[in-house]
């Protein structure tokens, strides 16, 4: 079981529907090793649920219930999403990231530098940075500084830094102000799914200037 | 008429559930019809408080009605109240249709799924039992905070926006919601 989780705010911002799809998509793969927080996301599910008993009723157009008692028995469910075995693919790759990668860390386009590949994911966002890393035993990830919070969740093998040891479904927060220089573990090399909230960088001498103010 | 209120959305649900028990088992109509009196004007209304515009909060609405129907049989009276399964339609419907973006799920199918001690059935009183002191632990939520919470992750506010509706500084509004946020998780922490 992992020990370390995703924030009580990202929970409920998941249960609620407000959490960005590359936040979702790190929080729903942590769900899947997590027992815990899938209950936790469970009782904020039923408070959207109370939010909906509460709610004082709006008026339907006069032709609402006639509408969808034609369709009941017409239209089919569209597919939310392609219909694949649950077995099929990578299983280090926990539902819905093995989807996002179609099924294989094989399938994307890594790019190595030293010890460590990345391969990114939801290219079109802007707001957003979301990359697979594969780090070799014992590489040292260089000390970075990031615009924004880094959320990382472990998939294979671990890493640590100096705010503890991850491992599998573990999900480390570092956020902008803190320095961080994690390490991999030995033996097999570390996958994770690594999400960056960066806004805009902006370059020139103005925006340069400017850059510090327009960051929150 | 707080505890009245009380009594009456306690005892309604479990209603709500069998008759979606009727639509999954029976495909019973008249049930869909009582599921849709009640729940459609709710989720309307819900999707208008997002701000999503009258025409298009109907016509989500009947989408999310539809899809009630066609997929009454996955809904597990043992795992959720009937108005948390249609929550989180009405949530995934506007992710998909106002935001157009996927929106990731598990799959409880997965092979790859670290499996919970509760989903083995001969558990399911415990699951029972987790669902009533999860409600009764929401209940208890102080309506000042839950109002916030509300807000802040049910309407999709930001904390400015909060802070001005409220006439709040922005730092009460935060510290406020923190409060709000680490109670809700005490109350379910000592639940287990």
């Amino acid at each position: 079981m992992p020990h370390h989780h995703p924030s009580e705010e990202m929970l409920l911002g998941y249960a609620a529907g407000s959490t960005s799809e590359p936040l979702s998509l790190l929080i729903a793969t942590h769900l899947a090793l997590c027992p815990e927080c899938r209950r936790k996301v469970a009782a904020y599910e039923a408070l959207g649920g109370k939010e909906l008993e509460v709610e004082a009723p709006a008026m339907l157009s006069s032709d609402s219930l006639v509408s969808v008692l034609d369709r009941l028995d017409t239209a089919e469910e569209p597919a939310m999403a392609p219909p694949r075995p649950s077995a099929e693919g990578d299983l280090r790759l926990p539902r819905p990231l093995r989807d996002y990668v179609a099924g294989s860390l094989d399938s994307l386009d890594w790019h190595q530098r030293g010890g460590i590949a990345e391969a990114s994911l939801l290219t079109e966002r802007s707001d957003f940075k979301t990359r697979l890393m594969r780090i070799r035993p014992k590489t040292a990830i260089p000390e970075h500084s990031h615009h924004g919070s880094e959320y990382t969740l472990v998939l294979t093998g671990g890493f640590s830094d100096h705010t503890g040891h991850f491992l599998r479904g573990d999900v480390a927060i570092a956020d902008p102000a803190v320095q961080h220089r994690p390490i991999a573990d030995a033996g097999e090399d570390c996958v994770c799914l690594a999400v960056t909230d960066a806004p805009l960088r902006f370059t020139g001498t103005i925006a340069r200037l400017l850059s510090p103010l327009l960051q929150r | 008429m707080g505890s009245n209120a009380k009594v009456a959305s306690r005892a309604v649900p479990d209603e709500l559930s069998e008759l979606l028990i009727a639509v999954a088992v029976h495909r019973d109509r008249k049930a869909f019809i009582r599921l849709f009196e009640h729940f459609g004007p709710r989720v309307k209304s819900y999707l208008k408080r997002l701000g999503v515009n009258d025409s298009e909060a109907d016509d989500l609405m009947q989408e999310v009605m539809l899809t009630v129907w066609r997929r009454a049989e996955q809904f597990d009276h043992r795992k959720a109240r009937a108005s948390t399964w249609i929550f989180t339609i009405t949530r995934n419907k506007r992710i998909d249709a106002i935001r157009k973006e996927r929106r990731p799920e598990l799959d409880p199918n997965d092979p790859a799924l670290v499996p919970d001690r509760d989903d083995d059935p001969s558990e399911a009183v415990s699951a029972n039992e987790w669902r009533a002191a999860i409600r009764k632990a929401i209940d208890e939520v102080p309506e000042e905070q839950a109002r916030l919470l509300r807000m802040s992750f049910f309407e999709d506010k930001t904390h400015d926006v909060i802070a001005k509706e409220l006439d709040l500084p922005l730092g009460t509004v935060k510290s406020r919601i923190r409060l709000a946020v680490a109670k809700l998780r005490r109350s379910l922490e000592d639940l287990r």
